[in-house]
């Protein structure tokens, strides 16, 4: 070394460089004490740091219908039903309810329930928060749209007024969150915050629930603290968890989030990349917990359009006959997805209802069995000897190796005949093409906010935004129509059964795979796995090692 | 930056619709045309345009559709987590740098001037991101030493958060500083080491040694300052280049600066927020050039004697 310092031009050049040699060497070696990165909870706190993709957009409880804003209101904020773990209905601001008129459910309120600043939670505050969701701003508004008006009997009992028979109004209000009318009074936030307005509301970064958890400090984009509720009135009734501050930062990075959970910088990832599990299940003081998740993934076709806008076939519509659709379903190999795309991690589909929901069935869930050869002699039957051409539009950013999966679905249809070229590009683009409806053959995944078929049914199987199958099937939208309102369940269920059979024979998807769902945590922390992906603190434990 | 304003403005219309990402996907289809409207989407190019300098002027530009906050505050208080990292990086870059670079060039034959070279060989190719990627699986994965993500600790001076004041911060500083710098280092080593050989061989220093002046006097006082001229100019351009592209450093170690913002902002076709960075680092930019001409005028003596009246 004394070699190379002989380049520096003067001898006290050459005395500081030593010098700060030595001190690197010092405090590089100070530097090993300050390990410890492992995290596991010491002192007096029960910790979980947790990550995932993307940050809750707001905490406005009304203001954003989407996943991560959702899951983080719901440990602030509480419904009057909320789902256990295993997404069945529970009490929660409800202690009970029924349905006493057609058009008119009962709720008898929670007693002794208290906001996190003190205030006392009557029906007043539910009747205030269902108007608040069904205002003009309220991202919320959609999924209650049965409902006409909700009043506040006596302080402790309210009835939800639908307009027509809803038997499954309960399963729809999970997600609307119960707010304090006069804290929203007080800080002007009777209404959630409109997204095109100018200003950002006090209720964006505030909260007042009276869930499980108080917010502490939110940096959106950075990270967000959630710390126990130590008056919730839940503790006393079976939801005793021990966990006294959760830190939540996004970390946007997939390799980067692993890294931090392998490092012990993480205690909970929700969203794991497939590759990477192998890894994680081998590392020592790591589990995975899977489930399978109700979320299917699909290819829609075009089925009644004079002709394909993207093939260079004109004056025909192959998807018109429905011979063709059978044969491209013959034509995917969904095991082979699943085993080699999916790594195990997903269950072949046979049709748009997953599994968990009620209405599910598993004799409609049965794929046609994969035969190309069938499916070119069918194509060859209909016309088609030759194949045809067309565009299959993906999002490469939204499901679960989306593009992949897409990309084995072009060869695999290459083999019968059908040309595909494959347009996969990110959700903020792809989604748009589906809504203006500029796509004959596209992919798309859809999983459930009610836990019922009637919404997968409705969006999958009506004409609206996300349906461009532009099937028409008179008894299909009568039963879908009718099943919302009808409160027979026997009835009731043999509507799903029959609109599911029609969508399903009529074969206007090609049902891929059911997705399944991992979870990767530290092996202290019981934190219950819930299909619909959104993790509930109040269920969580902390193990003690 | 009229121009630039004007070319971002019109790759706007091919990111995408923000309309969906800001609704559930319940909402209906006229509720979406609703927002779309009153959001100004609708308007034709020209108007919304006009709207946008007109606002920008003023120093308006407008809510961020991700975030639902003004984009002027999400800027302001994203930058100094930024410029923080711009700083350090460029600092090591160019501590490191030019020394390696002279060594180099002055001890062009040894073994260790070789080794340096296909080091920095290596570093300028490697992307930015298998750079950060592997230092955080060394450094973080296996020995545990250094955070693999965010800022640590920040103390906040005024409107300027800084990490630099805590060990959590410093600790987590080190490696998105040494992956956004090390580009940059290799390529000022070898820039130095290349001008510096010209120079040496060139005529005034020859007439130098050939005066008896020392080695010492002759490589740092003549060579250096030749040398410097040209490198001065690259070292202005790619401290905005480091602004402008620190980016991919920040996405990979989720440094909340405005190129992750930015990042987020492409994916979510959140428009204001993606004008208003490409405005700033056209500004930038174009700050920096100015800069850069003031200091030529003090360093390079012929541009006073210039400004003076011309040689006697």
């Amino acid at each position: 070394m004394g070699r190379v310092l002989s380049f520096l031009p003067t001898n006290r050049l050459r005395w500081l460089a030593a010098y700060i040699r030595r001190a690197a060497c010092c405090s590089f070696a100070a530097s090993f004490l300050w390990l410890g990165l492992d995290g596991t909870p010491v002192g007096a706190e029960n910790t979980v740091r947790w990550s995932s993709q993307g940050d809750a957009l707001t905490m406005d409880p009304h203001a954003q219908n989407e996943g991560q804003t959702l899951t983080m209101a719901h440990q602030i904020h509480q419904p009057l039903i909320e789902h256990n773990a295993a997404l069945q209905k529970e009490p929660a601001l409800a202690k009970s309810w029924r349905l006493i008129e057609p058009t008119i459910w009962e709720f008898d309120l929670q007693q002794g329930v208290f906001f996190h600043d003190g205030r006392p939670f009557n029906a007043d505050d539910v009747v205030f928060s269902f108007d608040r969701a069904l205002a003009p701003s309220s991202d919320m508004k959609d999924i209650i749209s049965s409902v006409a008006s909700v009043t506040a009997i006596d302080e402790m009992t309210v009835h939800i007024h639908t307009k027509a028979p809803n038997p499954i109004l309960p399963d729809q209000i999970t997600n609307i969150l119960i707010m304090s009318r006069s804290w929203a009074e007080e800080y002007g936030v009777t209404l959630p915050q409109d997204t095109a307005s100018g200003q950002e509301t006090y209720a964006v970064r505030h909260t007042n629930g009276t869930g499980a958890f108080i917010l502490e400090l939110r940096e959106p984009d950075v990270r967000t603290i959630l710390v126990k509720n130590r008056k919730w009135w839940g503790l006393s009734s079976g939801h005793n968890h021990n966990i006294d501050r959760i830190i939540y930062q996004p970390v946007v990075n997939s390799a980067t989030r692993v890294a931090a959970l392998l490092s012990g910088e993480l205690d909970f990832v929700s969203d794991t990349p497939l590759q990477d599990l192998r890894r994680v299940e081998t590392t020592p003081g790591l589990v995975v917990k899977k489930v399978p998740e109700v979320r299917v993934i699909f290819l829609g076709l075009n089925t009644s359009g004079p002709e394909l806008s993207s093939s260079s076939l004109k004056g025909r519509n192959p998807f018109s006959d429905l011979r063709v659709r059978l044969a491209m379903n013959m034509a995917v190999d969904s095991e082979a997805i699943t085993q080699r795309i999916m790594r195990g991690m997903a269950a072949p589909a046979g049709n748009i209802v997953p599994p968990g929901i009620h209405g599910y069935s598993k004799e409609l869930d049965e794929r046609v069995r994969f035969d190309p050869d069938g499916a070119r002699r069918l194509l060859a039957e209909s016309g088609y000897p030759e194949g045809f051409d067309l565009q299959l539009d993906c999002p490469n950013d939204r499901y679960v190796n989306d593009e992949a999966i897409c990309q084995a679905v072009v060869g695999m249809l290459a083999r019968v005949g059908v040309r595909v070229r494959l347009d996969a590009k990110p959700r903020t683009l792809h989604f748009p093409k589906l809504q203006n409806n500029q796509t004959d053959f596209y992919m798309l995944g859809w999983g459930s906010a009610t836990m019922d078929a009637h919404y997968h049914l409705s969006f999958l199987g009506l004409p609206n935004a996300w349906n461009r199958t532009s099937y028409v099937n008179d008894r299909l939208s009568s039963l879908i129509n009718e099943m919302a309102a009808e409160t027979n369940l026997r009835r009731r269920n043999a509507m799903i059964a029959e609109a599911s059979g029609i969508i399903r024979n009529a074969h206007i998807y090609i049902p891929l795979h059911h997705q399944m769902l991992a979870w990767t945590m530290k092996s202290w922390l019981d934190l219950p796995i819930q299909a619909d992906n959104q993790p509930q603190f109040r269920l969580a434990r902390i193990i003690s090692e | 930056m009229a121009l630039m304003s004007l070319i971002a403005f019109l790759l706007f219309n091919y990111v995408g619709d923000p309309v969906n990402n800001m609704v559930g996907q319940e909402a209906s289809f006229q509720d979406r045309q609703e927002l779309r409207s009153r959001l100004g989407l609708d308007d034709p190019f020209i108007v919304q345009f006009g709207r946008f300098i007109g606002n920008a002027v003023r120093g308006d530009f407008g809510i961020s559709y991700r975030m639902q906050r003004p984009v002027e505050e999400l800027i302001i208080q994203r930058l100094p987590a930024t410029l923080e990292l711009v700083l350090v990086s460029a600092l090591l870059a160019n501590i490191m740098g030019i020394p390696l670079g002279i060594f180099t060039a002055i001890r062009r034959n040894s073994w260790l001037s070789r080794l340096l070279l296909t080091a920095s060989l290596v570093g300028v190719s490697l992307p930015t991101f298998v750079i950060g990627i592997g230092l955080i699986y060394l450094f973080s994965v296996s020995l545990g030493w250094l955070p693999s993500f965010g800022r640590g600790e920040t103390v906040e001076i005024g409107w300027w958060t800084t990490g630099i004041l805590t060990l959590a911060g410093l600790k987590a500083l080190i490696l998105p500083a040494l992956t956004l710098g090390l580009f940059q280092m290799t390529f000022i080593q070898r820039l130095v080491r290349a001008e510096m050989i010209e120079v040496l061989e060139s005529d005034h220093i020859r007439t130098a040694r050939a005066m008896g002046i020392s080695r010492t006097l002759v490589n740092y006082k003549y060579a250096l300052r030749s040398t410097l001229l040209p490198v001065i100019t690259i070292i202005g351009l790619k401290l905005g280049e480091l602004i402008a592209f620190s980016i991919v450093t920040e996405t990979v170690f989720q440094w909340p600066g405005i190129g992750l913002l930015f990042i987020q902002a492409v994916s979510f076709a959140d428009i204001p927020v993606m004008a208003a960075y490409l405005v700033m680092v056209a500004f930038v930019f174009v700050f920096i050039s100015l800069v850069i001409d003031v200091l030529y005028y003090l360093v390079d003596p012929r541009l006073r004697a210039v400004g003076s009246g011309g040689l006697s």
